[in-house]
């Protein structure tokens, strides 16, 4: 690599996580810079979730270290990250279900008011510009959308929070073809505004075609990493995450 | 029974069922926020009743000693972290002392040199709550933060600790001696041969503005909004940067806020004694079983008919009063689990 990239937003040195005596994840290590979409592949029980989770703070990590925006946490707070605009989109969305959609994505500014900003008007303007969808069903209960309706307003109340790096644990899990299309395209276009953007995913070949670089987690370790297209092509990967069908042109 | 005294007593049981009312709602906002059942609310009641009848006449309520330890307690316990996160905390540092040791010196200050005795009742009772509401988020940052991720049982048993404390404490600062404070105002009025006090008016009139005041508050603000939405998805809320700790504060807050106004509002009406918080806190939380500790409305109508329940059967069968009361959760409890699907709790 000859040109002069950014100084990475994110860097995880040797982060492991246990659960009681079992180790989850063994010394894992990962770089995300702005404008960069990294992704983590992997199969299930890789640890992929509790990557995610100990980075954000949601699981304490017992060695090793998180570094974000040049500052190395060895214990991390959710609130503190969320201010620093790290954002989570979990596995299981986490809407709140009894309350319309407008007050979900209010929500997800939360932080940002209690810091002071007062620009969430146009922030939601921008999200139902994104997700046209969650502004005809603004006044319904989160409870009651589709699944693919359900993703739309979990990314889009991360949005609302202006993410630094945004953090989408398996946003295609459960949804029709079309729409992890659309999530992917969003997602794609925020890369463009500077955003940075770690994905974990078990849709391994819509992944790495969004992404420009990728991780294989298995077992709680890495165990490989390359440019995204490079893994694409990389006989390992394509036995065991990309089927024989080979890849797409 | 006639008319006359029927609507003596369903005045009686709306004016009551107004305070159980407040009660069962700041009850089951702190549950759905914190999942603490909250039995020292009662005492609240007490303290913000005997703190206004101290200053009326002119003695020094021990419920100030209590704000001003309890303040160098919180500061004792977050001033570590705050320090060990270094020049990035000033601010905070700066914003937990000012509320904790400046802001009961100065409540000091007002109580000791301003003589309250002498102000009119509005300021008197505007100092009551400035002394007796902090000490809600402060018991919650000392009693229930550090557990906050427990159990419900064991939350419920630090809840009966901290009332039988707070119970204790009660004795100690007021004595044994029951206080009544002078009515809002003398007014009366006479309809259809019925007089209803000045007090009962304020009574009912005030719970309504602040049942109103609550509904906007969690309909149309922000943190309104945080609280309920930590009450709906805990997991959900702390990843938009809500934090736990702020929404049991926050929640904390209104119930103190509402349990010392219930028993400034009542206090003219009813001798309060140390311990009658108990009593008052324990039937608003029966309106709030029936309303499951979950559904505000339901809780305030059950409130409302106990209320009403009790005024009839002090007059029908005074010595069963209070076991009529406290019995007609039994039938509500058969309902409830017959009719709703058991959920396990989460987590």
């Amino acid at each position: 690599m000859t040109e002069q990239l950014p100084e990475p937003i994110l860097e995880v040195n040797d982060l492991c996580v246990s659960y009681g005596k079992v180790e989850a994840l063994h010394h894992v290590s990962l770089k995300v810079r702005p404008g960069e979409i990294v992704t983590v592949i992997g199969p299930n029980g890789a640890g992929k979730t509790t990557l995610l989770s100990a980075i954000m703070g949601v699981l304490p990590f017992s060695c090793g270290s998180v570094n974000y925006q040049g500052d190395a946490y060895d214990h991390i707070d959710i609130e503190q990250m969320v201010a620093r605009g790290m954002t989570l989109v979990p596995e299981k969305r986490e809407l709140f279900g009894e309350m319309s959609v407008a007050d979900n994505l209010l929500l997800g500014a939360f932080m940002r008011r209690r810091l002071g900003f007062r620009d969430e008007a146009q922030t939601l303007e921008k999200v139902y510009g994104i997700f046209p969808r969650l502004k005809e069903r603004h006044l319904q209960m989160a409870g009651t959308l589709s699944g693919g309706e359900r993703q739309m307003l979990a990314v889009g109340r991360a949005l609302m929070a202006q993410p630094k790096l945004l953090m989408l644990d398996e946003p295609s899990l459960g949804l029709a073809p079309l729409i992890v299309r659309e999530i992917f395209r969003v997602v794609a276009d925020l890369r463009k505004l500077g955003v940075a953007i770690l994905l974990v995913e078990q849709n391994a070949r819509a992944a790495l075609q969004v992404s420009d670089y990728g991780y294989v987690l298995e077992t709680g370790e890495v165990a490989l990493e390359g440019p995204s297209d490079q893994l694409e092509d990389d006989p390992k990967v394509v036995e065991a995450y990309l089927g024989l069908g080979g890849k797409k042109d | 029974m006639d008319l006359q005294i029927a609507l003596l007593l369903g005045q009686d049981g709306i004016v009551n069922g107004a305070i159980y009312a407040l009660l069962a709602l700041a009850l089951v906002l702190v549950f759905a926020v914190t999942r603490v059942i909250f039995i020292p609310q009662g005492e609240f009641v007490a303290y913000g009743a005997l703190t206004l009848a101290s200053l009326q006449i002119g003695q020094t309520p021990g419920t100030l000693w209590l704000l001003m330890v309890l303040g160098v307690a919180v500061t004792a316990l977050d001033a570590p972290a705050l320090w060990r996160q270094g020049c990035r905390a000033g601010p905070k540092i700066y914003g937990l002392i000012g509320r904790q040791i400046a802001y009961p010196l100065v409540i000091a200050a007002l109580v000791l040199g301003a003589q309250p005795k002498d102000w009119p009742m509005l300021l008197q009772v505007l100092l009551a709550l400035a002394v007796v509401v902090p000490l809600g988020p402060q018991l919650y940052r000392v009693a229930y933060q550090p557990i906050a991720e427990a159990s419900v049982l064991i939350l419920l048993i630090v809840s009966v600790a901290l009332h039988l404390a707070l119970v204790g404490l009660g004795l100690l600062f007021f004595g044994a001696e029951g206080s009544r404070t002078p009515a809002f105002s003398d007014a009366s009025l006479e309809v259809g041969g019925l007089t209803i006090s000045g007090q009962s008016m304020w009574v009912v009139g005030a719970s309504l503005v602040l049942i109103i005041a609550l509904y906007a508050f969690f309909e149309r603000s922000l943190y309104g909004k945080a609280l309920r939405a930590t009450a709906i998805n805990r997991a959900g809320a702390r990843l938009m940067g809500i934090s736990t700790t702020l929404a049991g504060k926050l929640s904390f807050l209104l119930a103190a806020a509402i349990g010392a106004l219930s028993g400034i509002l009542i206090a003219p009406l009813t001798t309060i004694y140390y311990d009658t918080g108990f009593l008052v806190g324990l039937k608003g939380f029966v309106g709030a079983i029936v309303g499951g500790l979950a559904s505000y409305p339901v809780a305030a109508a059950g409130a409302l008919l106990v209320g009403l329940l009790e005024a009839f059967s002090s007059f029908h069968a005074s010595a069963f009063k209070e076991v009529i009361v406290f019995t007609l959760i039994i039938p509500v409890l058969v309902w409830r689990s017959l009719t709703t699907r058991h959920v396990e709790e989460e987590e």
